[in-house]
């Protein structure tokens, strides 16, 4: 049988089951890398290339059936050229000498919107860890704390703002900012795909490993840290990505609902006011929020590739 | 060291339910230090449900259990044993080695003292050139050889082993059975083996365990006596007295179970 062993090795050194190809495939080259990059410059190419399309197309006023419009209308107003809308950036915010450029008004308020959204990402990710943890330890409380969770996603963001708010201004341990109240309803959106992300992953592993584990006479903190946790990486990576994208559209919101001045949010609510005398302005925020949900989750992915080992499947026989 | 390995007194397992259903009933079986004993008998005879028993992962409705002299439980929290299943179960994020390593660093084993053991037991199951890989890697039965090297990793003195090889080609499978065999004569523990192949029962044991189902219980006991372990080469399997005692296995179950047939049993 040694030579069976010997056989096997064989095998696998003359390259018909190579064991280094799959790592290589695993860590991509850096053209491989520069793909997905390339995928989403030519979908936004092509978003634009639509854009004009539709304004070449359709008629200004729109196109109707009946009394009722089924295609916006593309005028200049409404519908400004990308052209002008990228050549808009760059001139100042307003008139008033010495004004920055839009852009880089753009980017300051972004800034201090994806501050309040980091924090309001660690404020969910933990709330939601803890959950799920309590969720997965304690078959009561999964049946007692799963239904609310998912209960509280039907409370609109926009009815927390005053409350939050309110009890803010009575904590007296320290100063309470605007900016927290922000971070705290903008939580309460990015808690719910961790919580309920990890309890699928933490509640994975198969009765097998529980059954391997059960035999090592192994603790439930051991059973957690070497078997829940690695095992629950592929449900949590998502769900962290999930809850990043999720914390910055809840400050967003979370900013026009309190009124928070500075972020992303209210200059979304102030620029629209321009619509009729300067129909590209509007658009330089909405762009801005859009690239902030793109780092918000490209900052998280970054986090998935040096989890990448626990990622692998089991390939059985 | 007088103990028997395993002591199976009058134990009955009940599935209590809409339909209550009586897995095992009056087993009774003793297995002795260094011994290597199969279970096998049609698909619901409750073999495994046995092993589940010995193993504590599941506690009987009646009768008791004793691993080297103690209650079944105490064996399990004192890793008296180590287990392996039909699926090689390996975890899929840890290398070969840090696989095999698991046990040893869940009970607290050094790190020194935890490489120089995977480095023993890779050798023994002849996958010293994969230690670094992960068992995605791996085919079926290379990863079943790492499934035991983790079972034998803190040199239990009973392994237990429900189908390990079920999933597996035949060739594969008589070559992991050869070294099965010498694997045993060289760390001397006794051995609980679960199967529904006849050949492979008869290969591997000193005695079989022929059960019949519902309920659940031992038909009659084969004693191979084709020699220690140690002995066993694969030209035994030509040999008179082997097929002798496949024959002889055989009468067991269906005799054992003439009103039933002996559905799921491989006759190969």
């Amino acid at each position: 049988m040694t030579t069976g062993v010997a056989g096997e090795a064989a095998v696998a050194a003359s390259g018909v089951m190579p064991p280094r190809t799959v790592r290589r495939r695993a860590l991509p080259g850096p053209l491989q890398a520069l793909r997905p990059v390339g995928l989403g410059i030519a979908a936004v190419l092509l978003l634009a290339l639509l854009w004009e399309a539709v304004k070449a197309l359709v008629p200004d006023d729109g196109w109707s059936i009946g009394d009722l419009r089924v295609l916006p209308r593309t005028t200049d107003l409404a519908m400004p050229h990308v052209t002008e809308m990228l050549a808009r950036l760059g001139d100042p915010l307003t008139a008033q000498p010495g004004a920055d450029p839009l852009w880089l008004a753009v980017l300051r308020a972004g800034g201090t919107s994806l501050r309040i959204a980091a924090v309001s990402w660690l404020i969910g990710v933990v709330v939601g860890l803890l959950l799920a943890l309590l969720m997965t330890r304690f078959r009561i409380a999964r049946s007692a704390v799963l239904p609310l969770v998912v209960l509280s996603q039907t409370v609109p963001l926009i009815a927390l703002a005053p409350l939050v708010k309110g009890w803010g201004a009575k904590i007296e341990v320290l100063t309470w900012e605007p900016w927290m109240s922000v971070a705290v309803i903008a939580s309460y959106l990015a808690f719910f795909p961790v919580a309920v992300g990890t309890l699928r992953g933490l509640t994975s592993p198969d009765a097998l490993h529980r059954d391997l584990f059960a035999g090592y006479a192994a603790s439930w903190s051991q059973e957690l840290v070497h078997l829940r946790l690695p095992a629950s990486v592929p449900h949590l990576l998502p769900a962290l990505r999930l809850a990043a994208t999720s914390a910055v559209l809840g400050v967003v919101v979370a900013e026009v609902s309190t009124g928070m001045p500075g972020g992303i949010g209210r200059m979304i609510l102030e620029f629209a006011n321009f619509a009729s005398s300067d129909p590209a302005k509007p658009w330089a925020p909405i762009f801005g929020a859009v690239l902030l949900g793109l780092v918000a989750s490209g900052a998280v992915a970054l986090l998935g590739t040096g989890l990448r080992r626990y990622r692998r499947a089991e390939v059985t026989a | 060291m007088t103990a028997a390995a395993v002591q199976v007194t009058d134990v009955g397992r009940v599935f209590a339910g809409e339909r209550t259903v009586t897995a095992l009933e009056h087993v009774d079986l003793t297995v002795g230090a260094g011994e290597f004993v199969s279970l096998i008998g049609p698909s619901g005879c409750g073999k495994s449900t046995l092993l589940r028993l010995i193993a504590d992962l599941d506690q009987p409705t009646s009768g008791a259990i004793s691993v080297f002299g103690r209650p079944a439980e105490q064996a399990r929290l004192a890793h008296d044993y180590g287990i392996a299943f039909q699926q090689a179960g390996l975890l899929p994020w840890r290398t070969v080695r840090a696989n095999i390593e698991l046990p040893l660093s869940l009970h607290g084993v050094g790190r020194g003292a935890r490489r120089e053991r995977a480095d023993e037991m890779l050798a023994l199951v002849g996958l010293t050139d994969f230690a670094e890989h992960f068992p995605d890697q791996l085919s079926g039965g290379m990863q079943q050889r790492v499934a035991i090297a983790r079972a034998l990793a803190e040199r239990p003195s009973l392994l237990l082993m429900d189908e390990p090889f079920g999933a597996l080609d035949e060739m594969t499978r008589e070559r992991l059975q050869s070294e099965l065999v010498r694997i045993c004569a060289e760390t001397q523990a006794a051995v609980v083996f679960v199967t529904h192949s006849i050949p492979e029962a008869v290969f591997l044991s000193d005695r079989v365990v022929v059960m019949s189902a519902r309920p659940g219980r031992i038909a009659g006991i084969v004693d191979v006596g084709l020699g220690r372990a140690g002995e066993r080469g694969d030209d035994l399997r030509e040999d008179g007295a082997y097929f002798a005692a496949v024959t002889a296995v055989r009468e067991a179950l269906h005799g054992g179970a003439s009103a039933v047939p002996a559905r799921g049993v491989e006759t190969r």
